[in-house]
């Protein structure tokens, strides 16, 4: 079963994941990748009471999910895996070469981004770095929720505002 | 009726929606506080209710999913403001209670809010139109 959806989405757990894209994939386990969370217990507690008590959720830092990320693939049960920004997956993509398809879930703003989507705001460097990952043979889409049509990385870069 | 408010927030239109509800019904709108997590960032939504929170007589926050954005970002408020209490799950009924409460503290009112809200919750089968033998 494995990981079903390699998701960047600056909220981590929230709705969408949870319920929006856990209940059509039937997700049981959620790999929360993120330096800040890893290193703070009360972080980590925080998000757990944030999923319901049949889903588990493993929290791990860029390097340890790294080293973990063939145990996930390998899961018999249904994963999603998470990281806050670009650069924590694009460091994942490099060190384990193991991720074919990233969805870009929901980047919000903040100074010297521009708005792509209605959910996706980018800087240069941060679309710089999508390029590199889909050059390297790496699947980019922009997708909220299952329902919503997912737009490949060139649509989301010549797209100017919401949608 | 006490002069407590509260903050609303969930997702889209929910808190507007649900206060327009309240105000239809007791026409007390005045004592929420909505907020919506739409197009925002986890840090936008804990800025924005921490603004809303610091608004006279809040004591409590409403929110719509216990998963949700609105959640998170109250839960972090919950800990430099041990004085506010939150209720997540909110419906209507919940929010009703809140309006006409009367107890003597915020953390007993949102008790009752939830129990309102809890009772209100229910599956209801057409009992008139199975069959015998269905």
């Amino acid at each position: 079963m494995a990981i079903e959806l390699y998701r960047i989405d600056d909220r981590l757990i929230h709705g969408q994941v949870v319920v929006g894209w856990g209940q059509p994939l039937a997700l049981e386990f959620i790999v929360l990748v993120d330096n800040e969370v890893a290193a703070s217990e009360w972080e980590q507690e925080l998000y757990r009471m944030g999923v319901p008590p049949e889903m588990s959720v493993y929290f791990d830092d860029v390097v340890s999910a790294a080293k973990n990320l063939q145990g996930y693939q390998t899961d018999d049960r249904r994963g999603l895996l998470l990281t806050a920004d670009i650069a924590s997956m694009a460091q994942l993509c490099s060190a384990t070469g193991a991720i074919q398809r990233v969805n870009v879930g929901g980047i919000h703003h903040k100074p010297g981004r521009v708005q792509r989507l209605r959910y996706v705001f980018l800087n240069p460097q941060e679309e710089a770095a999508l390029r590199a990952l889909e050059a390297r043979g790496i699947e980019i889409s922009a997708q909220d929720v299952p329902a919503a049509r997912p737009l490949p990385l060139a649509e989301l870069l010549n797209a100017e505002g919401v949608r | 009726m006490s002069e407590r408010r509260a903050v609303v927030a969930g997702h889209a239109d929910f808190a507007e929606g649900v206060i327009s509800a309240v105000a239809q019904i007791a026409g007390r709108a005045e004592v929420f506080l909505p907020l919506s997590n739409r197009d925002l960032s986890a840090k936008d939504v804990e800025r924005e209710m921490r603004t809303l929170v610091s608004e006279p007589n809040v004591t409590t926050i409403f929110t719509d999913l216990p998963a949700g954005s609105c959640t998170m970002a109250a839960r972090r408020l919950l800990r430099e403001r041990p004085d506010l209490v939150l209720v997540t799950g909110a419906n209507l009924a919940s929010l009703l209670e809140f309006v006409f409460s009367e107890q003597a503290n915020a953390a007993e009112t949102a008790r009752y809010a939830v129990e309102r809200g809890r009772t209100a919750l229910a599956a209801i089968e057409n009992e008139g139109g199975a069959r015998r033998g269905d």
